[in-house]
């Protein structure tokens, strides 16, 4: 009694459901309402009603005589099962399916929702076994597939992708006649979405190892016969297919197993033979990606002809991509015979191969003028790099006679090209692998090779010269081929190189030998090179007698060797002794025994920089860089900045002292910490407290403080630069004492001093340091008394402060600078106080230029390599933040401001990533076009060259303003400003980009107004004028 | 190129490319006037493409800058171009195409004269008269094959 009364309410509560859902299918079958196959998909996920009730619910319906009627239904029902197919139970799929392969022989206009219910039913885990089989059964028996629409023969291939993921076992127990069905269906199917499910089942066939049994050849010809493939997308394409993916799919298919070797490689062969393009393209991609599966026995019968066709392309062609298609099916070919195992009757066809590219290329090497020299070259060095047996093979052939052929041609023209294509065969012998404890292929023309390369490197004509350096280069880096005195000759060779005058090339290609041969062979570049350098310049250079100026040809060679000397700096061997060197030039030039110019002590500094930039990951290079080189050159400024005598050092100049800063601060964020930071607080010392203690030759004043600024001591106060790299190059979390007063100081200083470069460098310093502080209360103390500082003299009208207003501004700027790059809150104001000083009488223009500080990096202070505290994609956010706000500024103020507004723009623009500008372009494009008509020639040039790249990637989104641009940069081809004509021409040229339907009304007048400048009286402008002009020309015109 | 065509001269000599010109102080400097001059020329027409070869006329010799004559102040520009072989059919399209180059990048003050190498080719007259003719040039360009050989020969190649 109780059981029932307690179940009552629930029986109630069924029936009210099974009316409510009798209504339902109702509403969904009679009254065509399709949301109501919704409510009923929730009402079974949420339990509320069971498939089994919505069947006996449609029972009138699916039995009905009317097929629309029936059609309804099923689709009810297969929509329902493609919502809640995942709970449904073994049973209940039993059921449902073997209901759903009975539908298949009902009326055609039902068989839409019946494949789309299967297909929900192949998706259900709980499949019973077995019936894979029987789907599989009543498809291939009951469908005509390719009779279906799109969407059905869709549903088709994926029932059969489903099933070949869940029920592998039972497909592959079909035997071959899981093949022959699909390959039935999928006969002569053409829509490209169909065609990427096929293409993946076909793969799986192959990968997974379905049995093909007698099929292999209608597998392959159901497949082939699409290939190559030739789909242009229709414009506005919602499926997004290209023809890539169907290319790929299709070769995967294709190449996938070595039984169609038989049928595929006569097509590839035919498609190679063929005038189109992309069909040779596609059929060299093709062979190369099934060579890699095939073996010796597929390829056997194919190759002389694979050779004709592969050896005619590269021959012949004149485009580069068929060309290194055609050497990458050849490496391919290659590498797939030296895997082959040959059995003990079968003929080596690794050596017959070779022989017939050798046989048909060789004979062009004895011809280096004519034009065949090269691909044959490249011919064969594709098939040399394949593997060692190839190399040693094709080395044993080639390298003796290319070394005959050097001695037999005395012209240099010919000499030169052997010895590239020498030299190129030295590369691809590296390339390929050499066996276990093998000696290099090359090693038995190991003393020919260097007598051929010392020949080169002793004849008069540079061309051959610069030929033999590079070959030398091949040579040394190539193991166990440079040794012994060959090494010495070769290092003295180089010496000659930099020492004397040769010409420009040749000497920069000496250059790179010599760095890159001195990591290998050091000891010979110590007791060679480095010794006849440092004689050279000691003597040459630096040993004239001060009076008269030194002439050019020996300011090159001083460049020479210092250029030299930091390239072979490569081992910290090499370091100790060429630094010394620099340094000693240095000294001399501070103490004014030898007249050398500014720009020359600059380039000693850059190149120093380069050594210690190159040794940054030696502890043995750093410890000397920290406790000698830094040091040394402190002791040097100081001195120059303290004695009277010394006025006239060049070390007392900015220009020096700021390239003398990356020195400091690549050595000071070096990776070894330690050392670093004990340099830091040394200077730190040193700028505060006078402490000079550390430096050599330490006859500077005790006790003075550098930070302190009086009327006339600049020379001093300016050595905060030096600071600024050794402090503001640190870790982040590096600890320096002291360092809140060095802030107080630097303030101070960049707030008061009157000297541009000292104030300057003290609020980078400044900056540099705030970046990296940690966040918190004291920074948040710290940075509000200086702005308080900064705004009292920059609001204030009194005539004595106002002088300190640049001060103040350049404060300001690198203060944002640094919090910007931080995300710190602060920066949003600070920004905002940047943009109201843009239409200042007197900051204006500074501030406008500003804006390229904020977006760029600076090359000492503030980057990542000084392990500032960067955060990624800081100039989006600011340009997101910022330039509604310039637009806005520019919209309301008056127009003789707005200049800076586009200013400040164009600074902005010019950093950002291109794929920004091209979502943010379109808003900001009449801006621009603005600014190409202001008057303000620099806003006209940036403005130009922001619109350059983006003529060149996305010339459509200008597609609407095309009138007024045209007409703007057709009126700037006369600009007074060559830079301006120059890329205005540029843009028009880049115009030529936008289809063609879009730019062809503006030829003719382009043509005429173009050729004004096709006389204009600058070259540079004239040629950008011609490239432009002739471009227009081939618009519309055929052949383009 | 399909299996039955075969190109007239399949080994040819090949010859180094010039690099590109060195930039000056002067042509930095925007008050210097540069005069047109033979290198300027040169440059013109030395990267226009043979039209069976995938080698530019420098590279065949077809140009040189020894034959190429310029005089800015009388506007006359001369050059002379040399076929790879004596019988080449292709000579008059090659001149058609120096011819077309400069016409589309000298100011038009110029007066314009292309002619063949002095005993260099067989019908080198016949060749010579045809592009000195301004109408037989402009009806040869009426020709809409014509133009396509010649506008690929002056197209950048891809």
């Amino acid at each position: 009694m109780c059981d029932l009364r307690s179940k009552a309410p629930r029986m109630h509560a069924m029936a009210g459901d099974g009316l409510e859902l009798l209504s339902l299918v109702e509403e969904f079958v009679v009254g065509q309402q399709d949301s109501k196959a919704e409510d009923i998909a929730t009402g079974v996920t949420t339990g509320q009603f069971t498939i089994l009730k919505l069947v006996e619910g449609l029972g009138s319906v699916l039995t009905s005589c009317e097929p629309r009627t029936r059609g309804r239904g099923v689709q009810l029902l297969s929509s329902v099962i493609q919502q809640c197919y995942a709970n449904l139970q073994e049973q209940e799929v039993q059921v449902l399916t073997k209901f759903y392969e009975n539908r298949l022989k009902d009326h055609y206009i039902i068989t839409p929702h019946v494949l789309q219910g299967l297909k929900s039913l192949t998706m259900s885990p709980a499949l019973p076994s077995g019936l894979a089989v029987s789907i599989l059964g009543s498809l291939f028996q009951d469908i005509h597939v390719q009779s279906l629409m799109q969407a059905e023969r869709f549903c088709v291939y994926s029932i059969l992708l489903n099933l070949m993921g869940s029920c592998e076992g039972e497909l592959k127990g079909l035997g071959a006649n899981f093949v022959f069905g699909f390959i039935q269906a999928m006969d002569g199917e053409k829509d490209p979405r169909n065609l990427l499910l096929s293409f993946q089942i076909a793969q799986n066939i192959i990968n997974r190892k379905y049995e093909l049994g007698t099929f292999t050849e209608e597998l392959f010809e159901v497949t082939s016969c699409y290939f190559p493939i030739d789909f242009n997308p229709p414009p506005n394409d919602p499926h997004g297919i290209t023809q890539k993916d169907l290319v790929l799919s299709l070769r995967a298919v294709l190449s996938g197993t070595p039984q169609f070797a038989e049928f595929l490689l006569p097509l590839l062969i035919e498609k190679l033979d063929s005038d189109i393009q992309s069909a040779k393209l596609d059929a060299l991609q093709t062979l190369t990606a099934c060579v890699a599966s095939y073996g010796h026995k597929e390829l056997k019968e194919f190759l002389p002809s694979l050779w004709s066709s592969i050896r005619r392309e590269v021959f012949q062609t004149a485009s580069e991509k068929v060309e290194s298609a055609g050497l990458s099916a050849l490496h391919g070919l290659t590498a797939c015979l030296s895997r082959s195992v040959l059995t003990c009757d079968s003929e080596d066809s690794l050596e017959t191969f070779l022989n017939l590219i050798v046989k048909d290329c060789q004979h062009h090497l004895c011809e280096p003028d004519l034009k065949l020299v090269w691909p044959s070259a490249k011919l064969l060095q594709a098939a040399a790099s394949s593997s060692f047996r190839a190399s040693c093979k094709i080395s044993r052939v080639v390298v003796p006679l290319l070394l005959e052929q050097y001695n037999h041609h005395v012209q240099s023209t010919q000499r030169r090209t052997l010895l590239e294509v020498l030299q190129k065969f030295i590369h691809s012998a590296k390339r390929s692998p050499v066996e276990e404890g093998g000696e290099s292929s090359l090693a038995e023309y190991r003393q020919s090779l260097c007598s051929v390369v010392f020949c080169a490197l002793s004849d008069s004509s540079s061309a051959l010269q610069t030929s033999g350096l590079r070959t030398l280069m091949a040579i040394g880096n190539h193991p166990g081929l440079l040794f012994g005195t060959d090494i010495e000759l070769a290092v003295d060779h180089l010496s000659k190189f930099i020492l004397e005058d040769v010409d420009n090339e040749t000497s920069l290609v000496a250059m790179e030998a010599s760095g890159s041969l001195a990591c290998l062979h050091t000891t010979a570049f110590c007791s060679r090179m480095v010794p006849a350098l440092k004689e050279k310049i000691l003597s040459d250079c630096l040993g004239g007698s001060g009076e008269t100026p030194p002439a050019k040809s020996q300011q090159a060679l001083f460049l020479r060797i210092v250029r030299a000397l930091a390239a072979i700096s490569t081992h910290p061997n090499l370091v100790r002794e060429t630094v010394p060197i620099l340094l000693q030039v240095l000294s001399a030039s501070h103490t004014g025994n030898v007249q050398i110019r500014q720009e020359d002590v600059i380039s000693v500094c850059q190149n120093l920089q380069c050594i210690v930039e190159l040794a940054q990951g030696s502890e043995e290079s750093a410890c000397y860089f920290h406790e000698t080189v830094i040091p040394y050159v402190l002791g040097l400024s100081l001195q120059a900045a303290f004695h009277k005598e010394r006025t006239l050092s060049p070390l007392r100049e900015e220009k020096v002292l700021s390239a003398l800063v990356p020195v400091f601060s690549a050595a000071s964020g070096c990776s070894q910490h330690m050392l670093a930071a004990q340099t830091a607080s040394q200077i730190l010392m040193l700028f505060l407290v006078g402490d000079a203690t550390f430096l050599p030759e330490n006859n500077v004043p005790q006790n003075v403080n550098l930070l302190k600024s009086h009327s006339d001591n600049s020379a001093q106060t300016q050595l905060v630069c030096l600071l600024m790299g050794c402090v503001c190059s640190l870790p982040i979390n590096a600890e320096l004492p002291m360092l809140d007063q060095l802030l107080t100081e630097l303030e101070e200083l960049s707030c008061t001093c009157l000297h541009p470069f000292t104030y300057t460098s003290a609020a980078k310093c400044f900056a540099g340091l705030v970046n990296k502080y940690p966040s918190g209360q004291k920074l948040d103390q710290l940075l509000e008394n200086t702005l308080t500082r900064i705004d009292t003299i920059l609001t204030s009208t009194e005539p004595s402060s106002s002088s300190n207003q640049k001060q103040a501004f350049t404060f300001l700027l690198w203060l944002t600078k640094a919090l910007l790059l931080r995300y710190h809150p602060l920066s949003a104001p600070l920004t905002d106080k940047l943009l109201c000083l843009l239409v200042d009488p007197s900051l204006g223009t500074l501030a406008a230029d500003g804006f390229a500080l904020l977006m760029n990096d600076p090359p000492d202070v503030l980057n990542k390599a000084c392990h500032a505290d960067v955060r990624m994609m800081y100039r989006q956010r600011f340009f997101t933040e910022t330039a509604p706000k310039l637009v806005q500024g520019f919209n309301s103020s008056p127009k003789e401001m707005k200049s800076s507004y586009l200013k400040a723009l164009s600074h902005i623009l010019n950093c950002l990533p291109k794929q920004v500008l091209i979502s943010e372009l379109p808003a900001l494009l009449p801006l621009l076009l603005e600014g190409v008509s202001c008057p303000d020639s620099e806003v006209q040039l940036s403005t130009l060259s922001c619109l350059h790249p983006l003529l060149l990637d996305i010339p459509q989104v200008l597609t609407l303003h095309l009138e007024t641009l045209i007409t703007k940069l057709l009126g700037l081809t006369s600009s007074a400003a060559m830079k301006i004509r120059i890329m205005s021409l540029r843009c028009l040229h880049a115009l030529t980009q936008l289809p063609l339907h879009v730019i062809l009304p503006f030829r003719s007048r382009t043509l005429r107004a173009l050729a004004v400048p096709l006389d204009d009286k600058k070259r540079l402008v004239r040629k950008e004028a011609v490239l432009a002009r002739g471009e227009w020309f081939l618009l519309g015109g055929p052949g383009k | 190129m399909a299996e039955g065509t075969r190109l007239e001269n399949v080994n040819p000599l090949i010859y180094q490319r010039s690099g590109e010109r060195q930039l000056t102080a002067e042509d930095e400097d925007e008050d210097f006037v540069d005069p047109i001059d033979d290198r300027e020329i040169f440059d013109l027409i030395r990267s226009i493409n043979d039209p069976e070869h995938p080698l530019s006329l420098e590279e065949l010799n077809v140009v040189e800058q020894m034959r190429v004559h310029v005089n800015d102040n009388e506007s006359t520009v001369s050059v002379e171009f040399t076929p790879t072989i004596p019988h080449c059919s292709m000579a008059t399209l090659i001149g058609l195409s120096i011819k077309v180059k400069l016409l589309r990048s000298l100011p038009e003050r110029f007066k314009i004269d292309v002619h063949i190498s002095p005993g260099t080719h067989a019908s080198e007259q016949a060749v010579n008269k045809q592009l000195a003719d301004k109408e037989r040039v402009a009806a040869a360009l009426e020709n809409t094959h014509l133009l396509e050989v010649v506008n690929q020969c002056l197209s950048a190649r891809v």
